[in-house]
């Protein structure tokens, strides 16, 4: 499976399971609830987790240096929840590790997610994800902070 | 006004790019029509019934002479020669090709012009004061803080997928002129006990199918931190609106369904760590702003008032006019001069690619090259001298801008209805053409006074229905258009949402049931009252009476 990671596509090292297997393992991508019932287990053996837009990241707060990867599911995406989640983690909770959208991802919406603090994307099946690294360049002018280190131009001007 | 710099430029030339490869990829088969859609949505195009239709930004409702000629050039080269003004105080173009659609925003562009956010569930066009900088009531002038919130909103990477649309309205002034309370956020510019001035700050507010009132979530905000502030109500939102049905998806809805006192928490809560230095506002960014809307040239002189009173003395019509399109302007010498956009056998807020140039020389000669539109559909030019009224007055008679009926019955919003929107169960507009042709005794007008008429041709409010003095919807009952009428709406300071008069009447008597609720109010006002007025102290059960009195 190939993803985009920091801008370019690479093969991907994790992977992502709707349900969670019996025993924790490395490199899976586990539900939230699966994750909660067995916190401890699951970051010992370092394993990330994925969260819908109506769970809470919140609650990841106190696990959040040890998380290697968290993943944020787009059921739809028209359905927005997500992004302000990844802003919770990167601007209130200062999460470092690596933060991924999945489910219905496309190219028209990655500019906005790697503002909010994205740095994976897993497109959707029938996408290519080589084609659509073009959408991260596709403005040089940005009105607002957010997660990626730009200022409010109002700020500066 | 406020002019691109180069970072201004570079985002809408790059969007407009971005949009052309859009619809490349659309026509190509690449992009699903379910993909599309929000994208095209968020650029202000609608895909319906006979064609497209182009929803155009004039923020805060202002224009310069150059962009409305260049909306008159759109209007002949890519639409019937006309465009329709909204109660956003955007314009709109019906019939524009698909194809063509980029072509049209490249050539806004080069006037400092886009479509950007005009549709689609994120912030739309920010709202303000049609009399903002002018007006004598006003505490400081609302646009300095309208175009930084228009920066702001503008792709705004956390809010452009948001559970429904977002409005935000702005005034300055004591008196509310923008319909504050009826908007997703609204912002009252006020001083604080120590002289300070900031913001008093609604939430909640909004029209559609549930109408409600904005409910005062904070009564003082510092202005530096206005974006913050913003950032949390619209997060608690994001996160916590509903998205599985979109008639309950506005804010209105999820601040009365955990109730304010909790809205508020989850606002309070999140603003404690959103309140950051890089979102505050500094001084020298107001500043800043506030240069591009600095007050003209004024001049020192007045009219001669003999020349005056001669001109009002010979020309009764010029004097009527004079009277009821006009409203005060701070500055000594000068007036705001409105052109209705109302003209009888006219749809409401339309404007042809004539009126539109004739408008924007007359704004050059007479009016520093300035433009507003008004939320009520008519465009008004700011500053105009006294000395100035008459010719003027002659060029708007000209082109059938001088009809005086300003703030009178047949000034009425009108939404485009089932003519060109497939929303529309109503044709609101032959509505509005009844009630011009019933109501065609200017007189009987003036002796009526001030009336508000709101019409929408379905729930979905872009007429403004909910707020009219008396409010009119189109509803479709087994196929045929019936319509709902509403008394006692407020669109000002005292907002209010009007009431439902009964059971929705036939198409063909809704002039005539007007007429009824007018003869009400004329047997029963006392000295001085306005129909709403009458209404607020008589009640409802008096016109209730008269009109189904013979059902």
């Amino acid at each position: 499976m190939r993803i985009i990671k920091n801008q370019e596509v690479v093969e991907d090292e994790w992977v992502l399971l709707r349900e969670a297997p019996a025993a924790p393992a490395a490199n899976v991508i586990v539900p939230f609830a699966d994750w909660c019932e067995q916190r401890d287990a699951w970051l010992s053996a370092g394993a990330g987790v994925w969260l819908s837009g109506a769970d809470s990241v919140e609650e990841l707060a106190p696990a959040l240096p040890q998380l290697p990867l968290i993943a944020l599911d787009f059921p739809q995406f028209v359905d927005g929840r997500c992004y302000s989640s990844a802003r919770l983690l990167r601007n209130r909770y200062q999460y470092q590790g690596e933060l991924r959208a999945i489910g219905d991802i496309l190219r028209d919406q990655l500019y906005f997610m790697q503002r909010c603090g994205f740095d994976s994307f897993e497109l959707r099946a029938d996408r290519d994800p080589q084609e659509a690294l073009q959408a991260f360049a596709e403005f040089s002018v940005r009105y607002q902070p957010a997660a990626d280190g730009a200022p409010a131009l109002f700020r500066y001007r | 006004m406020y002019r691109y710099d180069e970072y201004d430029r570079r985002l809408v030339d790059e969007r407009v790019q971005q949009f052309r490869a859009q619809v490349q990829r659309f026509l190509a088969g690449e992009l699903s029509e379910a993909e599309f859609r929000p994208l095209r949505l968020m650029n202000g195009l609608y895909l319906q019934r006979h064609a497209p239709m182009l929803r155009v930004a004039i923020p805060y409702g202002l224009l310069s002479a150059v962009q409305l000629r260049m909306l008159a050039t759109i209007a002949r080269r890519f639409d019937k020669g006309y465009g329709h003004f909204s109660t956003r105080q955007n314009i709109q173009y019906n019939w524009p090709r698909l194809e063509e659609v980029p072509d049209i925003l490249e050539q806004l562009a080069k006037v400092e012009m886009h479509a950007i956010q005009t549709s689609g569930n994120c912030v739309r066009n920010i709202t303000a004061d049609h009399l903002a900088g002018v007006a004598a009531d006003e505490l400081e002038d609302p646009r300095p803080y309208c175009e930084l919130l228009r920066q702001w909103s503008t792709l705004h990477p956390e809010f452009s997928y948001l559970p429904r649309k977002f409005k935000i309205a702005v005034t300055g002034a004591s008196r509310d002129r923008a319909a504050v309370q009826v908007h997703d956020i609204g912002l009252y510019l006020v001083r604080n006990a120590v002289g300070e001035l900031g913001f008093r700050v609604l939430v909640g507010g909004g029209q559609g199918r549930t109408p409600y009132i904005g409910l005062f979530i904070r009564e003082f905000l510092e202005r530096r931190h206005l974006f913050s502030y913003l950032e949390s109500i619209l997060r608690v939102y994001n996160r916590l609106g509903r998205r599985d049905n979109k008639y309950k998806a506005r804010v209105k809805i999820l601040v009365n369904a955990v109730g304010l006192e909790r809205f508020t928490e989850l606002v309070e809560e999140d603003w404690q760590y959103t309140r950051r230095p890089e979102l505050e506002l500094p001084e020298s960014g107001l500043e800043y702003m506030r240069g591009f809307f600095a007050a003209p040239d004024y001049r020192t002189d007045d009219v001669d008032a003999t020349t005056l009173a001669q001109w009002r003395r010979e020309t009764p019509d010029f004097a009527r006019w004079m009277d009821r399109n006009l409203a005060a302007h701070k500055a000594p010498g000068y007036q705001v001069v409105y052109m209705p956009l109302k003209a009888p056998g006219e749809p409401p807020g339309d404007a042809t690619a004539e009126q539109m140039d004739a408008i924007a020389d007359m704004a050059e000669r007479y009016s520093f090259a300035e433009i507003r539109v008004t939320h009520d559909q008519n465009l008004l030019l700011a500053h105009v001298h006294r000395s100035q009224l008459y010719e003027l007055w002659e060029q708007l008679r000209e082109q059938g801008l001088a009809t005086p009926n300003l703030g009178l019955l047949t000034d009425m919003i009108c939404c485009p209805g089932l003519d060109f929107c497939s929303l529309a169960n109503a044709g609101s507009i032959p509505i509005a053409k009844q009630i011009n042709e019933h109501f065609d005794d200017l007189d009987y007008l003036h002796d009526i006074g001030e009336l508000s008429i709101k019409m929408s041709g379905c729930v979905n409010a872009c007429g403004h229905h909910h707020i009219g003095h008396i409010g009119i919807l189109g509803v479709d009952k087994r196929g045929k258009e019936f319509y709902q009428l509403t008394l006692g709406g407020d669109a000002g300071n005292n907002a209010a949402i009007g009431a439902r008069l009964g059971p929705a009447v036939p198409k063909d008597v809704v002039a005539l049931t007007i007429d009824q609720l007018l003869q009400v109010y004329l047997e029963q006002r006392e000295s001085g009252e306005r129909f709403i007025d009458t209404y607020r102290r008589i009640g409802m059960a008096p016109f209730k009476e008269r009109v189904y009195a013979d059902h």
